[in-house]
């Protein structure tokens, strides 16, 4: 089953007078539990196309379509709700909520969501573990490193299970250790849940753990590669 | 309910991030309090002691006179019937306490001075709860009946006729036929009073013996009544006038004192002027400060909406930190508000500027009142605006635009 697809999508943005096709007649389709980069130089219109199908940007033309559900047209609560429910993100700059420890970070879209307590704690406890934070559950974002925080911050976006995760160079900010061990998790929420990730990157170590790269340049899909026929 | 529950993790500790700004609108938010409540409570307590002067030397709650008696203060002007026939009439009924007096203006001469007064032949025994002169002999005695041939002076008077306690003095009044009706009283008692004017301008005899050397007989100028309540004189002024013939006027406290029943409806639509003032004064620190949470943290907010929280959180996570700010400002304030009228409960001296005071006809002491519907409209009017208040930066923080804020530096 189609779990994103973009059809003839369009999104132009405006520099004083001059105009920059970030998404140029982008078309796309990506599988359930499919694990795919998206790989360009910088303004090449990867993060645009990340923030369209996460329904945090709209395109100018085309449609989206997400779990089988048109988003381009939602009304911003509907999105905001699709985003609660339906998709995770794990965004560059960790993004994490400087007077929350961890543990309520990581419980937060619970919270929204109206887990009850003890089970959001159990999930948030669990979660952690699972992405080796455990014993720093009480810890604020200010007393953990860049890895420690980029972690907390996938915990949080994959901890009520999302269909689809959305990460925007998750490992730009981490040394290669952090960046492989963030990596083999993906890889290992994927294989093991079933969970679809699209990541945008130009980082060559990310590309390689995907099945499917997808090359962009000038907002325009320029390749489309399955690694795992490769 | 959960949700509340996060806005108000948030909002908290989002309030001690900046510890001194906080601090600083706690601050401000609770001396606008105070000063609110205090203020308030020296007001009302101005007005009551304004009240209780005026209607315990002048109204009572509810007058009786002679319909031209007003325009005309004489012994023209008295009331038809004799006091035989006031008591038939309302002896019987059930009042705090009613009294008939002979009301006239007269002069006052020693043997060095003469001054211009008003003269109050009472009986002291139906007087007694109305009238504030038995509690403020200061010298002397108060007069024993109405039947008393000695006069009670104000110290003011005594230093003006250049007289003293035991001396005699002249009272010369008007009597029916226009002609001058005089006696001669031994003062027998020196009074007090605040505010000091009426030390100047009452002067106190019997009543029979007044009505005597006047030659009324048994009739007197106005009868008092008073009620339970001087708020609430209505039922007051119905009973009265239902016993009372048409042709007399009978009026309330407010009409007899036009000045002091103005002064007391004004003082209520005051208090709400008052403590929305300083409440605008108030608003601009604090939405300042909001603003300035709000601006501080657009990437946290950017995240929160890119996370799926609803703009409607995000509007209730601001107002909620307002609300909390306000909260703590407002206990301080109540507090020290409540300490500051608990500390001066036995008077403000203000003397120093009492000669403006008397004027208005308040005391020179100033005693706060601590009204509760004064505290609870303080409080509402601060927690209401608070809140229309932090709408505005609320509402702009849930319009960002989550990419466009996320990537704020």
């Amino acid at each position: 089953m189609t779990a994103v697809r973009c059809i003839d999508l369009c999104r132009t943005y405006y520099q004083g007078d001059q105009a920059i096709k970030a998404l140029d007649h982008v078309n796309l389709e990506i599988q359930e539990s499919g694990f795919v980069c998206l790989s360009a130089p910088s303004g090449g219109g990867k993060t645009t196309l990340l923030n369209a199908i996460g329904g945090l940007d709209r395109p100018d033309s085309g449609e989206i379509w997400v779990a089988g559900r048109r988003i381009d047209n939602l009304s911003k609560g509907q999105l905001a709700k699709l985003r609660l429910h339906q998709i995770g993100f794990v965004f560059q700059a960790y993004n994490l909520i400087p007077v929350l420890s961890a543990r309520e970070n990581v419980e937060f879209v619970m919270q929204i969501q109206g887990v009850p307590a003890d089970k959001r704690a159990d999930q948030a406890n669990a979660i952690l573990d699972e992405v080796g934070l455990k014993g720093l559950e009480d810890r604020r974002p200010a007393d953990m490193s860049g890895g420690q925080q980029q972690r907390v911050a996938v915990a949080r976006a994959i901890v009520s299970r999302p269909a689809l995760v959305l990460a925007d160079e998750p490992t730009a900010n981490l040394d290669s250790h952090s960046a492989d061990g963030l990596m083999e998790l993906f890889v290992e929420l994927n294989q093991h849940h079933g969970t679809t990730f699209v990541i945008a990157t130009h980082d060559q170590r990310v590309m390689a753990y995907a099945k499917r790269l997808i090359r962009m340049l000038d907002g325009r899909i320029v390749d489309d590669i399955d690694q795992q026929a490769a | 309910m959960r949700q509340l529950q996060i806005l108000a993790i948030l909002a908290w500790r989002n309030l001690w991030r900046n510890h001194r700004r906080t601090l600083i609108m706690i601050s401000a938010v609770t001396i606008g309090v105070w000063a609110m409540i205090f203020m308030t409570a020296l007001m009302r307590g101005m007005v009551n002691e304004m009240l209780r002067d005026g209607i315990q030397v002048l109204p009572g709650h509810v007058q009786i006179h002679h319909p031209d008696y007003r325009d005309d203060p004489s012994i023209n002007n008295l009331i038809p019937g004799t006091e035989d026939e006031l008591e038939s009439i309302f002896g019987g009924q059930e009042f705090e306490a009613w009294a008939g007096r002979v009301r006239v203006p007269a002069v006052i001469t020693s043997e060095r001075e003469s001054r211009g007064i008003t003269l109050l032949g009472i009986d002291p025994i139906a007087e007694a709860p109305i009238s504030f002169v038995f509690d403020d002999i200061v010298e002397g005695r108060f007069l024993k009946d109405g039947a008393d041939s000695g006069v009670v002076i104000g110290r003011k008077m005594v230093d003006k006729l250049d007289t003293r306690l035991g001396k005699r003095v002249v009272l010369m009044s008007q009597d029916p036929e226009n002609e001058i009706a005089d006696r001669g009283f031994r003062v027998v008692g020196i009074f007090d009073s605040d505010p000091d004017s009426h030390e100047e301008t009452f002067v106190f005899a019997g009543k029979e013996t007044i009505q005597k050397m006047l030659g009324v007989e048994d009739r007197v100028t106005e009868v008092v009544f008073l009620g339970q309540d001087i708020r609430n004189v209505e039922a007051l002024l119905k009973k009265v006038s239902g016993l009372t013939d048409s042709s007399l006027d009978v009026e309330p406290w407010y009409e007899l004192d036009t000045y002091l029943g103005a002064m007391v409806k004004m003082m209520d639509g005051f208090v709400l002027v008052w403590v929305i003032v300083i409440f605008l004064a108030l608003s601009f620190g604090l939405v300042n400060t909001l603003v300035m949470a709000v601006f501080e943290r657009i990437r946290e907010i950017g995240l929160m909406l890119a996370l799926g929280m609803p703009p409607v959180n995000i509007v209730g996570q601001v107002i909620v930190e307002s609300l909390a700010l306000l909260t703590i400002g407002l206990a301080l304030g109540n507090a020290l508000a409540w300490l500051a009228v608990v500390t001066l409960e036995d008077g403000i001296d203000i003397s120093a500027v009492a000669q403006g005071m008397e004027m208005m006809g308040a005391s020179s002491v100033l005693y706060p009142v601590l009204h509760m519907t004064d505290v609870i409209t303080a409080n509402i009017v601060v927690l209401v605006l608070g809140f229309l208040a932090s709408l505005s930066p609320a509402w702009r923080a849930s319009r960002y635009q989550p990419v466009e804020a996320i990537t704020k530096v």
